[in-house]
């Protein structure tokens, strides 16, 4: 169990390691550096040797690489290009922003997703589930940027209920930013609830279906104690890891949904770093998103380790 | 003559099968509106340069966000072009580029899952880790470290999206490879002396390929999704092309008072995603293949 742990948190740093590789390396080969680009027309001679000394350019790839990995363990990620300000200052609040809005979408996706899926499942192939799954078709295929727009246009522009544009400082008090939050958080909020809520139906299908629940039928058991008592912890176990790697895969959808509202968050900063080569935050960007997904995943295995006993003593699945 | 014979029959048996699984996939309802959408709107890529009314870069200041009317049925966006021009134009490059894009993915991911499964050891361990390592870095930003390295011209959309699409194949290929390789065909053919390619192609291919297939239609339609977000963030096809993405992001500034220059792309974007996806459920379905647990990785 113990070792299982720590292998689990090992291979983790691993992928963390061949990552930073990935990006180091993809960053590296970009067409001009930092001094280029932020020198521009004055990118040669003096200026540019002196450009390259101070960002420590000058020095073998594999160098900078360590020294960067070294720092960046300690959290520091060296100075942006364009604010030429340090990095961790410029991350501080968009982390904030940007958590705010992810777990305001997960704790109101979640509980609206297992609801939708149990349902969806126990009432499968009725009107609910017919209802219910064609609406979670439309919500999980459409793009964020097309729910979000639609949002806006229905509900800022034409019924003028809630703000539609996020026009806030970067480092705006909780409470100033809630009413802007409410359109981005729904825009989230809604592809990862169709996702889960699928996930969940097809979870509890399978463990209804299974020889045990039949046997609690056989025996008389009444239905909605079996409900809670044999098919629930069974269905939602293995549901746990898939909607781990739902989050993750949303991140993306965070970063387009951020754009569209404007929301001083991670994804903006995504999107502003590299249109502006600003290469040591995309840097910093590609690893602070990476151990947000190894960690979701590694939390999500951890979660199924201790919930269910039957895998303690299993090597689960790789 | 009778070698000539089972070419045939097989040759038969295959568009047989095919035929079938349309079929198939057309008998349930959800399918067969997935299906309509998707034909309806591969038939209009084809023929929508013949029957567009007007030049889809025609810009003309005179009729600057027009509402729509019988002479510009959607209207004219924020240059006066007409957005009906536009709109049943803005499918052609997502499509192409989509389609291709996840032939590629399809190829090289299912080809190296394939062969992870089948050598197994370091080898195995290795290309996984690294596999693991591209999945955890979200798409967004792998796709736009890609185009901003390389450049947004369709010889490096496709095989860029190809590529980055692709890497999830490889973990289904592979899982559906190690399913079948302890099958006692398998070893047969070993003991039979036959070599790892002949393996791979006669008996693992066959056996691996719906699973394959199927996960590919569905990375369609995510491809799909990646690729129009990309366009609409400025990162995709660039102007004057005419792109669902590239249009709603555009109209999107003035659509307080020019709303149907947006309404028109996001039906027709929305629409293709829509027909794409209950195409590549209803194909799963058709295979017997139960796609609903796995996540959209």
């Amino acid at each position: 169990m113990l070792f299982l742990i720590i292998k689990r948190i090992l291979l983790g740093f691993i992928t963390l390691f061949i990552v930073s590789l990935i990006t180091f390396v993809g960053t590296e080969i970009l067409p001009g550096d930092a001094c280029t680009t932020y020198l521009e027309r004055q990118a040669f001679g003096e200026q540019l040797e002196a450009c390259y000394r101070r960002l420590g350019l000058n020095v073998p790839a594999y160098e900078r690489y360590v020294s960067w990995a070294v720092n960046a363990i300690q959290g520091d990620f060296g100075y942006s290009l364009s604010g030429e300000m340090p990095i961790k200052e410029v991350l501080g609040p968009r982390i904030k922003n940007s958590l705010v809005l992810a777990s305001a979408a997960i704790f109101i996706g979640i509980p609206i997703a297992l609801i939708l899926g149990i349902v969806t499942a126990l009432w499968r192939d009725k009107l609910p589930d017919v209802a219910i799954s064609t609406v979670t078709i439309f919500a999980m295929t459409i793009p964020e940027f097309i729910s979000a727009t639609l949002l806006i246009l229905i509900i800022a522009i034409w019924l003028e209920w809630l703000p539609g544009v996020v026009i806030v400082p970067t480092d705006v008090s909780f409470l100033k930013l809630l009413p802007n939050i409410i359109l981005p958080v729904i825009a989230i909020a809604m592809i990862m609830t169709a996702h889960m809520a699928r996930m969940v139906r097809s979870s509890v299908i399978q463990v209804m279906a299974s020889e045990y629940v039949q046997m609690a039928i056989l025996k008389g058991v009444p239905y909605w104690k079996m409900v809670f008592k044999h098919v629930l912890p069974n269905a939602l176990l293995p549901a746990i890891n898939v909607v781990a790697l739902t989050i993750a895969w949303l991140l993306g959808g965070v970063v387009v949904t951020e754009v569209v509202f404007n929301y001083p968050g991670l994804g903006r900063l995504v999107i502003e770093s590299i249109s502006n080569r600003d290469l040591p935050t995309v840097q910093a960007l590609a690893i602070i998103l990476a151990s947000i997904y190894v960690s979701i995943n590694l939390l999500a295995d951890l979660m199924t380790l201790m919930l269910n006993p039957r895998l303690k003593t299993l090597q689960i699945r790789k | 003559m009778k070698v000539d014979n089972i070419y045939k029959e097989e040759k038969k048996s295959v568009f047989k099968k095919v035929s079938e699984v349309i079929i198939t996939m057309a008998s349930r309802p959800s399918g067969f509106i997935g299906l309509s959408i998707l034909v309806f709107h591969i038939i209009l890529a084809f023929i929508s340069p013949y029957i567009a009314p007007y030049d889809f870069k025609a810009v003309n200041p005179t009729l600057m966000l027009q509402a729509p009317s019988a002479e510009y049925w959607f209207g004219t966006d924020d240059l006066g072009r007409d957005v009906f021009t536009r709109t049943i134009l803005g499918g052609r490059t997502a499509l192409t580029i989509t389609f291709f894009g996840s032939l590629i993915a399809l190829l090289w991911g299912g080809l190296l899952g394939i062969f992870c499964g089948l050598v197994g050891g370091k080898i195995d361990d290795i290309v996984m880790r690294i596999v693991d390592a591209f999945l955890s870095i979200p798409w967004i930003l792998a796709m736009l470290l890609i185009v901003s390295l390389l450049g947004t011209s369709t010889e490096v959309l496709i095989p860029a999206l190809g590529f980055f699409y692709g890497k999830g194949i490889v973990r289904v290929a592979r899982a559906a490879t190690h399913d079948v390789i302890a099958k006692d065909f398998i070893v047969s053919a070993r003991a039979r002396g036959h070599s790892n390619l002949s393996i791979i192609w006669n008996e693992i291919i066959p056996n691996v390929r719906d699973a394959i297939f199927v996960e590919g239609a569905m990375r369609w339609s995510w491809m799909l999704l990646g690729f129009s977000s990309l366009s609409f963030l400025g990162f995709g096809v660039s102007p004057p092309t005419p792109d669902w993405g590239l249009m709603i992001s555009n109209a999107r500034g003035l659509m307080s008072f020019a709303y149907w220059a947006v309404i028109a792309p996001i039906v027709g974007l929305s629409s293709l995603i829509i027909g794409i996806n209950l195409t590549a459920d209803a194909f799963a379905k058709a295979l017997g293949i139960d796609r609903s647990t796995k996540a959209p990785v």
